[in-house]
């Protein structure tokens, strides 16, 4: 049977099918609509396969490694920066290896559609020495759910799977299977405890089973090869080979790779017949920088590092079908009446009266700065507010504020959201409550994960009580309904706080518009 | 044959339900179909798009490559005009004639107007359109029905068809109202 699904969907349902038993995210675009999918499924839901959203990334990781414990099928989902904060458990699941089945998608993003870098996680799957699929069309995302849980029993190694944006939010037909069963509970009998002593002795057991991935590659049915008269060779990784298909057709002489360690002597065969090659990758210069080691110095392979193609940004069939030699047909000129149109927070939005109410007190203090997060509110860094001074990472609004505040910079506010304090920001409070940092932290609530469309918030109606647990004295933890109706209390509130030569916390709490619409509608219904 | 098309508009103003109505339609009518658009961030009151591209024979990329679109199908006429470079020199424009500004530089509009006058385009004050025929919130259904005669590879049956499933599980009423509001912008378009 035929689907239309999202690449994420089919990663999704790819997984439901293969027997999944539980899915463990953080939500992040490009990668939220692979758990909302399966939250949503009826035989996920039949089936009882866990999908409540998690913390983040790291939790996400370490309760799939638990499962996976167990001997069930796991599937851990994040964006590709998720990466980062799971990498530590990531990296250890190697040295651990798996019972069940373990998944770990990381969608990446590629010219930063909604992300701070395009940082590329197939180097995530090399740094722990474990394979990687990087389907290139929503059928392979589907079939390389069943395909890699296999991979990664018969292995006993987590697999990494990476989707770019343009196939994890691009829709297309697939052809679907039937379910099959979850896996019995059965926990390993093997050592876990990562020890010195035991961990060396697994270290090398991963790197014996080098062999047996590279092995795997070779006979991968998604590492293909196709022959034309044509001199210059092309490896293209993921989606890059519908681009290359969509400007040469047959016509070309490459290899198709979408699993990883590389399948070595597929290059090597297609180099020894061609003059140079051209390496075409969505991402980072992953591939052209390993083959450039593998086939020698004075081979030439061009890509993204020789300028054949952007050294930045998202592949698409324009840069592809140039580095190929290809011309596009006549184009329009530009529009002469154009101006850009920023993304913009949501007339009526609460995080609105935080900023203009911040603002109104900030104005006295020229010294000021406030360090955002990752959120709805960074909008809060373009005009009309132009509050921020910075965003980096999730959780290093409070303890940059707090370094900034360490050495001597007042007032030093930060603004967090509600899911993102749970995520990252818990942490930097503590070091803040004991260092007694001159700071004043605005937790703006909103009862919802809003930037990736309203996902529930790990700490709801909890707020209050982790500060005050973290240390936070009574008083200081305060709490407003930021509306244009409250704005000469909201402001008395922070000028307070600012003046409090210690940890504040303000926590401004009006629910999402959108999900308040969204519920209103689903009541009435 | 294959049609390209550009679905745009201004985040919230309904242009992923065009793009899943043309979508149903397309899988009904046995084509191949790759429908890519951008969610996240950009939703919130910024420009979005949506590439969608219907064939009988197999698609290989996701994306519409410049000069590649047949059909730029906008609910706002400076968004139409964004994706200028997208557009085949055969191809056709059919916007919303109705400025949404939510930007304090926009255009001069009636600059902006005789501009698209100067490109191959229809358009047409969807929203009012909508209105008069009862369904406020149609207007992205008064577009798609005036793009219809225009999609050629899907015949107009065919959207009304997919219009009728996609909306079917909000009852006769929504769906009675939005083939209302589609054939308003068949019958505008058409003259």
């Amino acid at each position: 049977m035929k689907k239309l699904l999202l690449g994420d969907e089919a990663v999704a349902l790819g997984a439901i099918n293969a027997g999944l038993s539980g899915v463990y995210a953080y939500p992040g675009t490009p990668s939220t609509e692979i758990t909302e999918y399966i939250q949503n499924h009826p035989l996920a839901k039949e089936r009882g396969v866990h999908s409540r959203w998690c913390t983040n990334e790291k939790t996400a990781m370490e309760a799939a490694l638990g499962m996976s414990y167990a001997g069930k099928r796991a599937l851990v989902c994040m964006k590709h920066v998720g990466m980062n904060v799971c990498a530590d458990a990531f990296v250890n699941s190697a040295i651990t290896g798996v019972k069940g089945g373990l998944i770990v998608l990381a969608a990446d993003d590629p010219s930063m559609h909604s992300s701070q870098n395009e940082q590329d996680s197939r180097f995530y799957a090399k740094f722990a020495l474990v394979p990687c699929l990087e389907p290139s069309n929503q059928q392979e995302a589907y079939d390389m759910m069943a395909y890699g849980f296999d991979l990664s029993e018969k292995l006993g190694e987590p697999i990494v799977l990476r989707v770019v944006t343009r196939l994890a939010h691009s829709r297309a037909a697939v052809e679907v299977t039937e379910p099959k069963a979850e896996k019995l509970l059965s926990p390993s009998t093997d050592q876990w405890v990562l020890l010195p002593g035991i961990a060396r002795k697994k270290y090398v057991a991963l790197l014996g089973k080098q062999d047996a991935m590279k092995q795997a590659s070779a006979e991968s049915p998604y590492n293909k090869v196709e022959t034309s008269a044509s001199k210059t060779g092309i490896l293209t990784c993921g989606i890059a080979y519908n681009y290359v298909k969509e400007a040469l057709g047959n016509d070309a002489n490459l290899v198709k790779i979408s699993q990883y360690p590389l399948p070595e002597e597929k290059i090597k065969a297609l180099a020894a017949n061609c003059d140079d090659l051209l390496v075409i990758e969505d991402g980072q210069p992953v591939v052209e920088e390993l083959v450039k080691g593998l086939l020698g110095a004075g081979y030439p392979v061009k890509g993204r590092l020789t300028g054949d193609l952007p050294r930045t940004g998202e592949l698409n069939p324009d840069n592809v079908a140039k580095a190929l030699g290809k011309a596009t047909g006549a184009v329009f000129a530009p529009a002469k009446n154009m101006a850009a149109r920023p993304p913009q927070l949501c007339q009526g939005c609460g995080h609105r009266d935080v900023y203009a109410a911040l603002n109104q007190v900030l104005a006295d203090y020229p010294e000021h700065r406030v360090f955002g997060d990752i959120g709805c509110y960074t909008l809060g860094a373009l005009p009309p507010f132009q509050s921020l001074s910075s965003c980096v990472d999730m959780g290093a609004s409070i303890t940059m504020a707090k370094g900034a505040a360490d050495a001597g910079l007042f007032p030093a506010v930060a603004i967090i959201g509600d899911s993102t304090f749970t995520h990252s920001g818990m942490t930097g409070l503590l070091d803040a409550v004991n260092d007694k940092s001159n700071i004043t932290v605005i937790i703006s609530d909103n009862l919802t994960t809003g930037m990736t469309g309203g996902q529930d918030s790990a700490g709801t109606n909890k707020y209050e009580a982790i500060c005050l647990g973290l240390g936070v004295e009574p008083e200081h933890v305060r709490v407003v309904v930021p509306l244009p109706k409250n704005m000469p209390e909201i402001t008395r509130v922070i000028r307070e706080e600012i003046e409090y030569k210690g940890v504040s916390v303000i926590i401004p709490r009006r629910e999402c518009i959108q999900t308040f619409a969204r519920h209103a509608r689903a009541k009435k219904q | 044959m294959k049609k390209d098309i550009i679905l745009c508009g201004v985040g919230g103003q309904g242009i992923l339900s065009i793009a899943t109505i043309i979508g149903e339609a397309a899988t009904k009518a046995g084509l191949y179909l790759k429908q890519a658009e951008v969610h996240g961030m950009s939703q919130r009151g910024g420009d979005v798009q949506s590439n969608l591209r219907l064939s009988t024979e197999p698609i290989w990329s996701d994306l519409i490559g410049e000069a590649g679109a047949d059909l730029i199908i906008s609910m706002e006429p400076m968004e139409a005009m964004r994706y200028l470079a997208y557009l085949s020199r055969d191809g056709k424009i059919v916007t919303s004639s109705k400025p949404f500004v939510n930007i304090p530089n926009y255009p001069d509009e009636e600059a902006l107007q005789k501009e698209l006058d100067t490109l191959p385009s229809i358009k047409l004050d969807i929203e009012t359109v909508a209105k008069d025929c009862g369904n406020p919130r149609g207007a992205n259904m008064v577009l798609l029905g005036m793009a219809a005669p225009i999609i050629g590879i899907l015949s107009v049956e065919n959207l009304r068809e997919a219009i009728a499933t996609v909306f079917s599980r909000k009852g006769e009423q929504v769906v009675e109202a939005n083939l209302k509001a589609f054939d308003a912008g068949v019958q505008a378009g058409s003259k």
